[in-house]
């Protein structure tokens, strides 16, 4: 069993594509209401954990607990239930579906909005009401987002940091216990960048989401992560606080060579 | 709540149910007080079946995005289980509305059962692949049926059916269009039509919401399925007799080009689509007969070229925005455009959805040369021993 103060806890967590360990021995523990940071260099097996933590791979060895609960073994339909969420490296988005569409596809499993096809093809008075009821909730997701006015433009004719923001916007949306967020900066300009740690910690203070993110931009990390742990080739090879690991040296080994 | 109801309401969202009622209520009143030609009637049901078809193939192919060839083996089911039925019925009940609903419903839900079958196969194939199983699987169906015994289900002779009343038939068959596009467009203006398209536009990205893709895949099949079952039993009320010919893969294909040409994820452009194509087909057949059967299917393959310039060719760009149809209605009702999207009604924007397979390849095939001198018998020699 694990402990019920952390939001996500893995144990010795790894998985390996025939003889190459892509990932092995990580051991995350993220306390309610942390941003977590999970850098290293590139092919360091950042995503990997993420694709774990998501039901995308099983888990060779190793298994993760979200509040508790372990969630080794799920698909990443049940997991994402449980409380999981997470946004992709590169975006994958609705395209051909508007901005607030692509947000109530998010909220489509929240027990609020309840609604059978059935309900649906007969046009019941629940089914206006949900439509309605979650037509309000995603208003107020893209509100936060400053998304509101383009909510009725496709997803694909967004400037790229809105995508960002909207593939953010659509994860808030399942109402995760965790938020795992995979390089949410990469490709914005500074101003954007600033935005969007601002959004991240208005997330976790209004909010009330813990998040995991990935990211190369270390001021990025450094500014907003109460915590980091840095990957290199699989394993972690620093963990603490951004100042204390950003300064170790195996760590600037890793990513400036001896 | 009537006042709820009322905010909800969208005239665009019910322009097509009010379209397909006129035309069948304009020709019920023909049919019932000065009567209609027997060819009139003929094309009515026959237009009735392919809106049936190409509005269920459409929720597969436009909202789902996978690409299902094999839709006439499910009608072929629907055609043998309902005609079948409908004949032994005919005894008992006698040949009226019972027996009709009966077959509908018998009929629809042996197709629907296999429906499943090729749904799960569909959660794990994709595009071309997808593609080929759901071809073969109509084959399979139609080559199952030709070679069963006389006594079951008629072989090679084709199984003999009960022809309903021709005045009245289409006034049913149009009354199942009503009920196939309040389902379709009630499934696809939800929330689970909105899971749908998701799956459609980024499946990886659907799953990490918590979609249930097993579940809609299946369920999309299914219906697509059930629809394709109703719509043979009205084919096989059509005829006297039901050959199991009629359902080959190039019929599958001719249901496919009516949802591509309508614009994929557009049920008001399959709908038009079908009654174009199914009329078309049909004059041209009437009207070129003898030595000018050759260019039947020259012509018909010239318009559909045609449709599909017009549809996408970037020179005629400007036209198209400035006549398309949407637009043009809000003319008419004297309305700003608005800029809001709606869930099936972007019309001939298939070209931006990422389905599985090019449509343009597909469209290709569809142009089989046939060898006028020996009907229905040329390409059988192609085909072997299916």
């Amino acid at each position: 069993m694990s402990d019920m103060e952390y939001v996500l806890e893995t144990k010795d967590l790894g998985i390996s594509f025939g003889g190459l360990k892509a990932a092995s021995g990580v051991n995350l523990k993220i306390k309610k209401g942390e941003i977590y940071g999970l850098i290293g260099p590139n092919g360091a097996g950042k995503t990997t954990i993420f694709n774990l933590l998501t039901g995308v791979y099983m888990p060779t060895e190793g298994t993760f607990f979200l509040e508790g609960k372990e969630l080794r073994g799920n698909t990443q339909e049940k997991i994402n239930r449980a409380g999981i969420a997470r946004t992709f490296q590169n975006i994958r988005l609705f395209n051909n579906m508007t901005v607030i569409r692509n947000v109530m596809v998010g909220l489509h499993n929240r027990p609020e909005f309840r609604c059978s096809m059935i309900e649906s093809m007969l046009r019941l008075p629940t089914h206006f009401k949900a439509e309605k009821a979650m037509k309000e909730k995603a208003g107020e997701i893209l509100k936060i987002f400053g998304l509101y006015d383009e909510r009725n433009n496709l997803a694909c004719n967004l400037p790229y940091g809105k995508q960002r923001k909207l593939e953010i916007a659509r994860a808030l949306a399942t109402d995760p216990k965790l938020l795992l967020l995979d390089e949410p900066a990469a490709g914005m300009n500074p101003i954007e960048t600033d935005d969007l740690m601002a959004t991240v910690k208005l997330l976790r203070e209004e909010h009330g989401v813990t998040i995991l993110l990935i990211e190369h931009d270390l001021k990025f990390v450094s500014n907003i992560c109460d915590e980091i742990t840095v990957l290199n080739f699989g394993t972690v090879i620093a963990q603490g606080t951004a100042q204390d690991a950003l300064n170790d040296p195996e760590v600037i080994k890793a990513y400036i060579g001896k | 709540m009537g006042k709820n109801l009322l905010a909800g309401f969208k005239w665009k969202h019910y322009v097509n149910y009010a379209g397909v009622g006129i035309f069948a209520l304009v020709f019920t009143i023909m049919s019932l007080t000065t009567g209609l030609p027997s060819s009139t009637l003929y094309l009515l049901e026959k237009i009735a079946i392919s809106v049936i078809l190409a509005v269920s193939l459409s929720l597969v192919v436009g909202f789902l995005g996978e690409l299902s060839l094999g839709h006439a083996g499910f009608m072929c089911i629907g055609a043998y289980i309902g005609g079948k039925l409908s004949a032994v019925l005919e005894g008992v009940l006698g040949n009226g509305v019972l027996t009709l609903i009966l077959a509908i419903i018998v009929g629809g839900a042996c197709a629907a059962i296999f429906g499943i079958v090729i749904g799960l196969p569909a959660l794990r194939l994709k595009g071309d692949y997808l593609a080929i199983v759901t071809l073969a699987f109509g084959e399979i169906v139609k080559t199952i049926f030709r070679n069963t015994s006389n006594e079951s289900f008629g072989g090679t002779l084709g199984l003999p059916t009960p022809r309903y009343d021709k005045k009245t038939l289409f006034i049913f068959a149009f009354l199942m269009v009503l009920a196939c596009l309040a389902v379709t467009q009630n499934i696809i203006r939800s929330k689970h039509g909105r899971a749908i398209t998701s799956i459609r536009d980024n499946e990886i990205a659907a799953r990490a919401m918590g979609i249930n893709v097993t579940k809609y895949k299946l369920m999309v099949f299914t219906v697509a399925a059930f629809f394709a079952g109703i719509a043979g039993v009205f084919y096989s009320y059509s005829q006297f007799n039901v050959q199991s010919d009629k359902f080959g893969y190039n019929y599958s294909i001719e249901i496919l080009v009516m949802v591509v040409l309508g614009g994929m994820g557009s049920v008001n452009g399959s709908i038009l689509a079908a009654t174009l194509i199914t009329y078309l087909n049909t004059k041209l057949a009437t009207m070129l007969t003898g030595e000018m059967a050759v260019l039947q299917n020259l012509i018909y393959s010239l318009i559909l070229v045609l449709i599909v310039i017009y549809n996408n060719a970037p020179g005629l760009k400007g036209f198209r925005e400035k006549y398309n149809f949407g637009i043009l209605m809000n003319k008419i009702i004297k309305k700003k455009p608005e800029h809001e999207h709606h869930e099936g009604d972007d019309s001939a924007q298939w070209h931006r959805i990422p389905t599985k397979i090019k449509m343009d390849e597909i469209i290709s095939t569809d142009i089989v040369v046939k060898d006028y001198t020996k009907p229905d018998r040329a390409n059988k020699g192609d085909k072997g021993d299916e």
